[in-house]
């Protein structure tokens, strides 16, 4: 990469739950304008290691730096103050609002006088919609009755909103349907244009390599590398992914079996 | 600024609607009424006619509704609290107890303890026991709050717990001995024959929230030309105008005609100096204070639930406690304070009620906890939490009301009184699942 200093530098990250090592000593990091994707089977730390940089999870030792500064984040606030925006695979709505009232949720817009602006929420929310999913229109009955590309877009146009520089984004194609998916992969190349590095998890290998500049595998907690896309192959990354070699150490015969 | 407006009758309701033909219930949608507050509105009235024929007429006169707008009071203030509590996926069991022990506190300042240090009938007594009531209750709640939020324990063993500790509170204050009388100003709270408006006032009173209801339909229809959303149509906002204000000066009505007894009738005539005429003195006795204080509670409580953070945070961890966390929400906090809330008006209600009775008892508020979470439930509150609105839980508090006033009317034993109000508590829950299933599918 051009830029010296990464937008995001987390070094030797530990987290464990109960003696369990979730995340063992895990070093990645992210320029702007790139697109990083962390992959893994299920159980590689990769929602775990995530989690630390947006605050949901504090951990247990390790450094994150954030345009070189050190940071500490011990809470979701924290990471929304140094511009960084998750959209969790859940999504993390509340089903029971609507539309401005999640996209706003935590980050009210007030009147002078400190109450919320529910006016001024909708419009926003109109606003960002317009340019995410120009059909949407239910702005006021509760996101439990929108579809689940609808939920998608909502929780997308939260991090739009709030001008995120760091986004990061578990599985966010997972629910969606061939043109909502491709609608994402649009958007996420149009945010990187605009210089924002995003963590991309994600299961579809091909999304993978269509996507990312960089890929960093994870197995059983651990790194088990970070290449350039354009330096690997899909078996090689696959190789990775299960059987944790670098594209160096494997042999011929493990990618055979791998093909199956 | 382009202000885009639909035009009346074309809406947005192809995409809800099954059917293109209009119905009552698109409607009555675009109008943005809510069907579930208006069905109770229904129920509420099929009950007040059942009654009436069953009492042998006596349930819709004057007198009735007056009596039972005065004991609907507390089960309405509480109410509103325990809508925000269900709401964040909580219960409080504790409420009857609480009201009871903080009624009994109250009841022994303003009758034992202040008239030494002030004077016997000072001024000041029944604002201390007010302000006394409010900081008990609020503290009570604080410390229920932060076991459920902090520690952990769920609500429902907490409040179960202080269901049985604040009862025991309540006997051992005055070792089970009745106080009263309370001082003559605090008991005005409790309505009675003083405890009114009047009738000057109560229009006054009507008047106002007629002005009130106008406003708040104009400011809203202003806000949505400011950012060019659709308005809703012209022929609701006039009918809701003109039938909510019917409604507001038919109640003022109702609470004008229901008179001052003749003995207090002629005391006030003495003091007046009006001459006492031949056929008796009529005068009307108005909206009780107990009435306005639950009106207050409710406008007060519904700018909380809607308009402020707190209540906006209250329902995002009923719908989703998780997204609440990861949207940087101290949501542990918010729990806190909402129990705190809860007891804070058990504070309003407990002095209310105490001034009613004129005297604090050891079983002060007992069961109130089962009407109240009747009434929030039945007023539309889901007990998985995550709905439930404030005006809703009112109604709810009407209607269960205006079932034990109607029983008693109806000469119904006491025990057979607690069996019905048991059956309604789960005939209602029993409903609102299966809302909830249907709405799910």
């Amino acid at each position: 990469m051009s830029d010296p200093t990464p937008l995001v530098d987390m070094r030797n990250i530990h987290v464990s739950y109960g003696g369990v090592h979730a995340v063992e000593d895990v070093s990645i990091d992210l320029y702007p304008g790139e697109v990083l994707a962390l992959v893994g089977g299920n159980g590689a730390g990769k929602s775990t290691l995530i989690k630390t940089l947006s605050g949901a999870v504090v951990p247990d030792s390790g450094e994150i730096h954030i345009n070189g500064e050190r940071v500490e984040i011990t809470n979701p606030r924290d990471a929304k103050q140094y511009g960084i925006e998750t959209i969790y695979q859940t999504l993390a709505l509340a089903e029971n609002l609507d539309t401005p009232g999640n996209m706003f949720l935590g980050r009210e817009l007030t009147t002078r006088f400190g109450n919320l602006d529910d006016s001024a929420m909708e419009d926003a929310a109109r606003k960002v919609m317009k340019r995410l999913n120009p059909k949407f229109e239910n702005f006021k009955i509760p996101v439990a009755r929108l579809s689940g590309g609808q939920r998608q877009a909502i929780a997308i146009a939260r991090a739009v909103h709030f001008n995120a520089r760091i986004l990061i984004m578990d599985e966010p194609t997972a629910a969606l349907g061939p043109a909502e998916t491709e609608q994402v992969a649009n958007l996420i190349r149009s945010l990187k244009s605009e210089g924002i590095g995003i963590i991309l998890i994600s299961h579809d290998i091909h999304d993978v390599f269509d996507l990312a500049d960089r890929i960093s595998v994870m197995l059983q907690g651990r790194l088990v590398g970070t290449v350039n896309k354009d330096d690997v192959t899909m078996d090689e990354v696959l190789a990775m992914i299960i059987i944790g070699k670098m594209p160096g150490e494997v042999t011929q015969d493990e990618l055979e079996e791998l093909r199956g | 600024m382009s202000v885009t407006q639909a035009p009346p009758g074309e809406t947005q309701q192809q995409e809800t609607v099954r059917g293109p033909r209009p119905s009552v219930g698109s409607a009555l949608r675009s109008a943005e009424l809510d069907l579930r507050t208006l069905g109770m509105v229904g129920l509420l009235i099929v009950i007040w006619i059942g009654f009436h024929f069953m009492s042998g007429g006596t349930f819709l006169t004057p007198r009735n509704l007056w009596n039972l707008s005065v004991q609907f009071a507390p089960v309405a203030i509480m109410s509103t609290g325990m809508v925000l509590v269900i709401v964040s996926r909580n219960i409080d069991l504790s409420v009857g107890s609480m009201l009871g022990a903080v009624g009994m506190a109250i009841a022994v300042l303003q009758a034992e303890i202040l008239p030494d240090i002030l004077g016997f009938g000072h001024p000041a007594i029944w604002l201390i026991a007010v302000g006394a009531a409010l900081v008990l209750g609020g503290l009570i709640g604080l410390l229920q709050g932060l076991i459920v939020a902090y520690v952990g324990v769920p609500s429902f063993i907490v409040t179960l717990g202080g269901l049985l500790v604040w009862r025991g509170v309540t006997w051992w204050i005055t070792a089970g001995r009745t106080v009263a009388p309370m001082d003559s100003t605090f008991q005005l709270l409790g309505g009675g024959s003083r405890g009114s408006l009047g009738e000057v006032g109560s229009w006054a009173v009507g008047v106002l929230a007629c002005i009130g209801i106008v406003a708040i339909l104009l400011y809203d229809r202003r806000q949505r030309i400011r950012y060019g959303f659709k308005l809703r149509p012209t022929w609701a906002m006039i009918a809701i105008a003109v039938v909510g204000s019917a409604a507001v000066l038919g109640a003022v009505w109702v609470m004008n005609s229901y008179y001052l007894p003749e003995n207090v009738a002629m005391q006030v005539a003495e003091q007046q100096g009006i001459p006492w005429p031949e056929g008796g003195l009529r005068i009307p006795m108005g909206i009780s204070y107990p009435v306005l204080i639950a009106i207050g509670v409710m406008l007060l409580m519904s700018f909380v639930a809607n308009q402020r953070r707190f209540g906006r945070y209250i329902y995002s961890i009923g719908g989703n406690p998780e997204a609440a966390v990861l949207s940087g929400i101290n949501t542990r906090w918010t729990i806190a304070k909402t129990f705190m809330t809860m007891g804070m008006l058990v504070g309003v209600a407990a002095a209310v009620t105490v001034a009613r009775l004129n005297a604090a008892t050891s079983g002060l508020g007992t069961l109130a906890e089962l009407y109240v979470i009747a009434a929030a439930v039945i007023g539309g509150t889901s007990l998985a939490g995550g709905v439930g609105t404030i005006p809703g839980a009112v109604l709810g508090a009407l209607v269960m009301q205006s079932l034990q006033s109607g029983m008693v009317l109806m000469n119904v034993d006491a025990p057979l009184q607690d069996i019905v109000v048991g059956i309604v508590l789960v005939i209602a829950v029993a409903v609102d699942v299966y809302y909830r299933k249907r709405a799910a599918q």
